[in-house]
């Protein structure tokens, strides 16, 4: 029995000596914020493409004000979140921004259902240029939304299994990072008003 | 293009060369030329370019298609991240062009979209694959020239991921168990040592030399039975008799043996990354 209990003792000084997580648990996180940083400039390059979009489409579609104007104010709003790092941590605020950048694709997806109309503006370089840009950065943005979600899976995991769950508690006191959820853009189609 | 999951996600293929048809688009002539030309282009400049033709995507989408691939293949050079990956879907009829983050200064996505719609699509249109394809390559080829400079060697193989944190973990593994029978009897101790250290070593670093495996083994041995005594000492165990005494456990080979030589003239990715920077087109 005192052979067990000392082959025991044994075993979890061993254990105890790898550290626990303490390490671990701040690496994981480091690489949720190195992540998130990637998501947000990859956000922010296609907030940047906007302006651009709205000048070439405005020569040709001149009827489209209003479909214009719901593109610049979506952008708008975005440019004017303060979006900190307690977006991670915050699931109210991670919704927010979530919203708000499901706003400026939905108005987005309206205008590019609207430009079918005008074939001129189709074949127009500089259009197309900006379509593809635009184009490489929904998928960056995908890509790195993705990436985001799979450090956050990381880190959450890391902090609530034995024994970097008791590290937590103890010392580090980190909290659970906010992944990204399916946008509810998405869900609703479109509505072309001719 | 709002972010939405594939219905069906198709695997990334196994890397088998520069030129991955498996669509079957390209003939023998084309491809050879093609992979000589590649190869040349590594050495020039260590650039990593592959070409992959699938017959159909079934029902994934391009774009998180080729990202998958190109991160399962890693092209391109750890830190340069030079690697381009050219991707035809022959059913659907898609193309795409995705470019590593450290090529994308002079080959960025409206570029590719040039090369692209400009230079490939009337040749895939018309069938021309052979043709549509190579004048791609050169496309690549001349816009990402100047940006990096190759050893002129072929670049080796990059080194397996968590190699050393893996040791680590199967190291202190071997420790334990060795400890935990070491209190009970020291020969079991070194008997555990001598197994437990190669072991490790084998599962972390594999392809090691027999020889590099016996000296582990030696050193595991000696590990073993010190460790063993170590822990009863600490423990106080009942007498076992005189024997050897010493501190220390048998060093941990955190270096490592070297690998057995890698082959020739295989290809594989050089540890680059991707963004999911590039563009997509029919045709």
């Amino acid at each position: 029995m005192n052979r067990l209990i000392t082959a025991f003792a044994a075993i979890l000084l061993l254990t105890l000596l790898s550290g626990c997580g303490y390490n671990s648990m701040q690496a994981n996180e480091e690489a949720v914020s190195a992540a998130w940083g990637n998501v947000e400039s990859s956000y922010q390059r296609r907030a940047d493409l906007i302006p651009n979009l709205v000048e070439v489409v405005k020569g040709y579609a001149t009827h489209e004000a209003e479909t214009l104007k719901a593109v610049t104010e979506a952008r708008a709003k975005v440019g004017s979140m303060q979006v900190s790092k307690d977006v991670l941590n915050n699931p109210e605020n991670m919704k927010k921004f979530q919203q708000a950048q499901g706003e400026l694709s939905g108005s987005l997806s309206r205008l590019m259902v609207v430009v079918e109309k005008y074939p001129d503006l189709k074949a127009n370089q500089n259009f197309l240029d900006l379509q593809k840009q635009l184009e490489g950065t929904e998928n960056r943005i995908n890509v790195a939304r993705e990436r985001y979600n799979k450090t956050v899976q990381i880190f959450n995991t890391s902090i609530r299994t034995f024994p970097n769950s008791m590290t937590n508690s103890l010392f580090l006191h980190l909290q659970r990072k906010e992944p990204f959820k399916a946008d509810d853009a998405a869900k609703v189609a479109p509505k072309v008003k001719f | 293009m709002l972010f939405s999951l594939p219905l069906m996600a198709l695997d990334a293929p196994q890397l088998a060369g520069r030129i991955n048809d498996q669509a079957g688009m390209l003939t023998p002539e084309t491809k050879q030329r093609l992979e000589h030309k590649l190869e040349a282009f590594e050495r020039e400049t260590s650039n990593q370019i592959a070409v992959l033709t699938i017959p159909s995507l079934q029902g994934d989408d391009i774009d998180p298609f080729s990202i998958r691939v190109a991160e399962a293949w890693k092209l391109g050079q750890k830190g340069k991240d030079n690697g381009v990956l050219l991707v035809l879907a022959q059913a659907e009829r898609k193309v795409r062009i995705e470019v590593g983050m450290g090529l994308q200064g002079v080959l960025p996505d409206i570029t590719a979209g040039k090369i692209i719609r400009e230079t490939m699509r009337p040749h895939l249109k018309s069938g021309n694959f052979n043709q549509g394809i190579t004048v791609a390559v050169d496309s690549i080829i001349a816009a990402t020239k100047g940006e990096f400079k190759g050893s002129g060697e072929p670049t080796p193989k990059h080194a397996a991921k968590k190699s050393s944190s893996s040791f680590i973990t199967f190291f202190i593994i071997a420790a334990v168990t060795a400890a935990v029978l070491g209190y009970f009897s020291r020969y079991l101790g070194g008997a555990a040592g001598a197994v437990g250290l190669p072991l490790a070593s084998f599962i972390a670093f594999p392809g090691m030399g027999l020889f590099t495996l016996f000296l582990l083994a030696a050193a595991g041995l000696i590990g073993g039975f010190l460790l063993s005594m170590l822990v009863s000492g600490i423990l106080g165990g009942s007498g076992w008799g005189g024997g050897f005494y010493g501190g220390g456990l048998g060093g941990g080979f955190y270096g490592g043996g070297g690998s057995s030589g890698s082959g020739g003239d295989s290809f594989s990715g050089g540890g680059g990354d991707f963004d999911g920077g590039g563009s997509s087109d029919d045709y």
